[in-house]
């Protein structure tokens, strides 16, 4: 509770003292003075916010009109109910006002990744300075259990860090020397140094808390309909107040009295707190679920687009695979084992910077003698020639094989990249090298299909077979391969519009590793960039960003998309209904002042309550 | 030219809204945000009229929400 809401409550509390001591008093000018004094004790600061309002020409303001239901009902002789009336609507307030705090203090512990201080080391001492004023190429102490203020890169001491603040990855990162050290991570267990590689305002924490503050101010069509709504009801209310009050006695004459105490029910909830509270509030909830499991929502905007989303493309490579490749097949020819074929062309290409080679090596996993190599020589686009403890061993694909007259066997089809190996001047056998999935991607595309997704669609530069293989093996709907960049922009061009077809609501997302992605990012309804740690075009770019690189982090946006919306949809039904069954009934006379404060804030209360549980989506 | 602000004391979700529309009506002023969840204020000005708009800004806020501080 902050210094404002413990006044606000001991104000409600000897009000309420007040006005049950008036119903305890003998009728008279005792009990009438008790009621005003709980009256001025609650309403002091409403009555004097009219005045100033009303002053201005304000006069569908709220403090007026709750000024007026009150005031009128006392005018109309009944004093309790009118000292009542504004004293539960204080309540209702305070428990607005209690209940907004508590959701933003939890938001705000959600993203409390905000460095205090970082520790530096200048002449030979750590000293403690505040994070801006930290230069790249400076040298950060950070202690076990301390936040990383600042990015940068590990110069001494081996830690596991805890990135489940920026990622929602629970599992520890291990980081030694030469590691990129990500701020805002947690450092568990030892003592590192940190070379700083960017200032504050460029580091990851400082962006990510930039992009949720801005994501908050992006409004939604759902609550750009609240706030134009808002905008007309208090005035057709009170208008609708007015016409209560006079037509009926003017028309028919009814009994004027009747009347005027019937409009003053339609004062008490003409203020539409409960609609213009509880949407926002939903959205910045499903908007702080994801960012804790590291998903960044660009704004209440995406929230829509997303929980409409029918179509997916991926991007291939760095997306639905790891970027990088592994050997998942050997081959060898009779007279050849695995370890041998492994060996003969881990040691050929053991010099070779090549993606392909490095995968070879890997596969391997031995170390090469000293002086087991030698004569190695490189043939750009075709492989390796070099000779392996006296043996001339030729490493490469067919082009390679062909120019030195070995034969090969066939191998149509290869879902991969083949390397063939040959020892002196024979075929010694294949190795199959693959961009395997990321292992949650077969899981992530089932998922998406769970979310309501229609088609999933993988686009990639590979040739067919590798891409066929994989978008198989993960169960897409369907694959282009052969793309050049320009035709990923078309074809999410193309199937935007075929999604539009089916239904003129339903989105197209499109999931890329940000790299060279920027303008099929932003063709597409909702950009998703993936593996945004450090990448800031693709934050730029996207409307979405996943923190760490699993694409399991789609479908979890959809889902919270979804269940935000949904929320957000009970809340204005929930207010919108329970205003118009109050009005209806006040209107005939069922509803008293009683009923009509207490609905309105019991509305605006669990509005507010429902809003909370789009914190807890997953 | 864009300015982020903190509000505080702001306690009314209709209030933030009333103000916000206020806000975009000050000469000076292209677009206004107010966030009532995060307590912010996000002030868009017109090329070369920041300070000026940035003062109306100010006495709007003051004197729409004497409650409200703007830092």
């Amino acid at each position: 509770m902050t210094r404002k809401q413990r006044l606000g409550a001991v104000r409600i509390g000897v009000g309420l003292a007040l006005f049950a001591a008036g119903w305890c008093l003998p009728a008279g000018a005792w009990r009438l003075g008790a009621w005003a004094a709980a009256y001025a004790v609650a309403g002091a600061d409403v009555l004097w916010a009219s005045a100033r309002n009303v002053l201005r020409g304000e006069l569908f303001d709220e403090n007026f009109l709750m000024a007026v239901a009150s005031l009128g009902a006392m005018a109309l002789g009944d004093f309790a109910e009118g000292a009542a009336v504004m004293l539960f609507y204080q309540v209702g307030e305070w428990f607005q006002a209690y209940a907004v705090g508590r959701t933003r203090r939890s938001v705000a512990a959600l993203m409390d990744i905000r460095p205090d201080r970082a520790r530096v080391l200048r002449g030979g001492a750590a000293a403690e300075v505040a994070p801006e004023a930290v230069a790249p190429g400076e040298t950060l102490v950070v202690r076990p259990g301390e936040r990383i203020p600042l990015d940068g890169t590990v110069l001494r001491g081996r830690s596991a860090l805890d990135t489940a603040a920026l990622t929602g990855e629970s599992l520890p990162r291990a980081v030694g020397p030469g590691d990129a050290a990500p701020s805002g991570c947690v450092n568990l267990s030892g003592l590192l140094e940190i070379r700083v590689d960017r200032p504050y305002g460029e580091s990851t924490v400082a962006r990510v808390l930039a992009l949720v503050e801005e994501a908050a101010g992006r409004k939604a069509r759902t609550e750009a309909f609240i706030t134009a709504f808002a905008r007309v009801y208090t005035p057709a209310v009170c208008v609708g107040a007015l016409a209560l009050a006079a037509l009926p006695p003017l028309v028919a004459g009814g009994a004027w009295g009747v009347w005027a105490y019937r409009a003053l029910t339609f004062l008490v909830i003409s203020c539409p707190c409960a609609l213009v509270i509880s949407v926002p509030l939903s959205f910045f909830g499903g908007i702080g679920a994801a960012s804790r499991r590291g998903v960044l929502l660009k704004g209440s905007t995406c929230v829509e687009a997303l929980a409409r989303v029918r179509t997916v493309v991926f991007d291939k490579t760095g997306t639905l695979t790891r970027g990088a490749f592994a050997v998942t097949e050997a081959r060898p020819a009779p007279g050849f084992d695995r370890g041998r074929l492994l060996e003969l062309a881990a040691c050929a290409e053991s010099a070779s910077t090549h993606p392909l080679a490095r995968a070879v090596v890997a596969a391997w996993g031995g170390a090469v003698p000293p002086g087991a190599v030698s004569g190695v020589r490189e043939a750009a686009g075709q492989g390796v020639e070099a000779e392996v403890r006296g043996r001339r061993v030729l490493v490469g694909n067919a082009a390679l094989m062909a120019a030195h007259g070995v034969a090969l066997p066939p191998w149509p089809g290869a879902p991969g990249s083949v390397v063939h190996v040959a020892c002196d001047g024979a075929y010694a056998g294949s190795l199959l090298a693959r961009d395997e999935p990321k292992p949650d991607a077969a899981e992530a595309v089932a998922a998406l299909r769970r979310a309501g997704v229609r088609r999933t669609v993988m686009l990639t530069g590979d040739a067919e077979p590798a891409a066929r293989a994989v978008a198989q093996s993960l169960g897409l709907d369907g694959f282009r391969a052969g793309l050049l960049p320009a035709d990923k922009v078309a074809h999410v061009g193309r199937l935007r519009e075929e999604t539009r077809a089916e239904s003129p609501k339903a989105t197209l997302a499109f999931v890329g590793d940000g790299i060279n992605d920027a303008p099929a990012l932003a063709l597409a309804d909702v950009g998703v960039a993936m593996g945004a740690l450090g990448s800031d075009a693709a934050i730029e770019a996207a409307d979405v960003v996943l923190m760490d690189d699993r694409p399991s982090g789609l479908p979890l946006a959809i889902r919270v998309a979804r269940g935000t919306l949904r929320i957000a949809r009970q809340n204005i039904v929930l207010a919108v209904g329970v205003k118009a069954a109050v009005l209806a009934l006040g209107a005939l006379g069922l509803a008293g002042l009683w009923a009509a404060v207490f609905a309105d804030v019991g509305v605006a209360c669990l509005a507010t309550l429902n809003a909370l549980r789009a914190l807890r989506l997953r | 030219m864009r300015k982020h602000y903190r509000l505080s004391n702001l306690d009314c979700a209709n209030c933030a809204a009333k103000l916000e529309a206020a806000l975009g009506r000050v000469e000076g002023v292209t677009a206004a945000r107010v966030g009532f969840i995060t307590q912010s204020l996000t002030l868009e000005f017109a090329e070369g009229r920041e300070s000026e708009a940035e003062a109306a800004a100010r006495a709007l806020v003051r004197r729409l929400e004497p409650g409200v501080s703007m830092a």
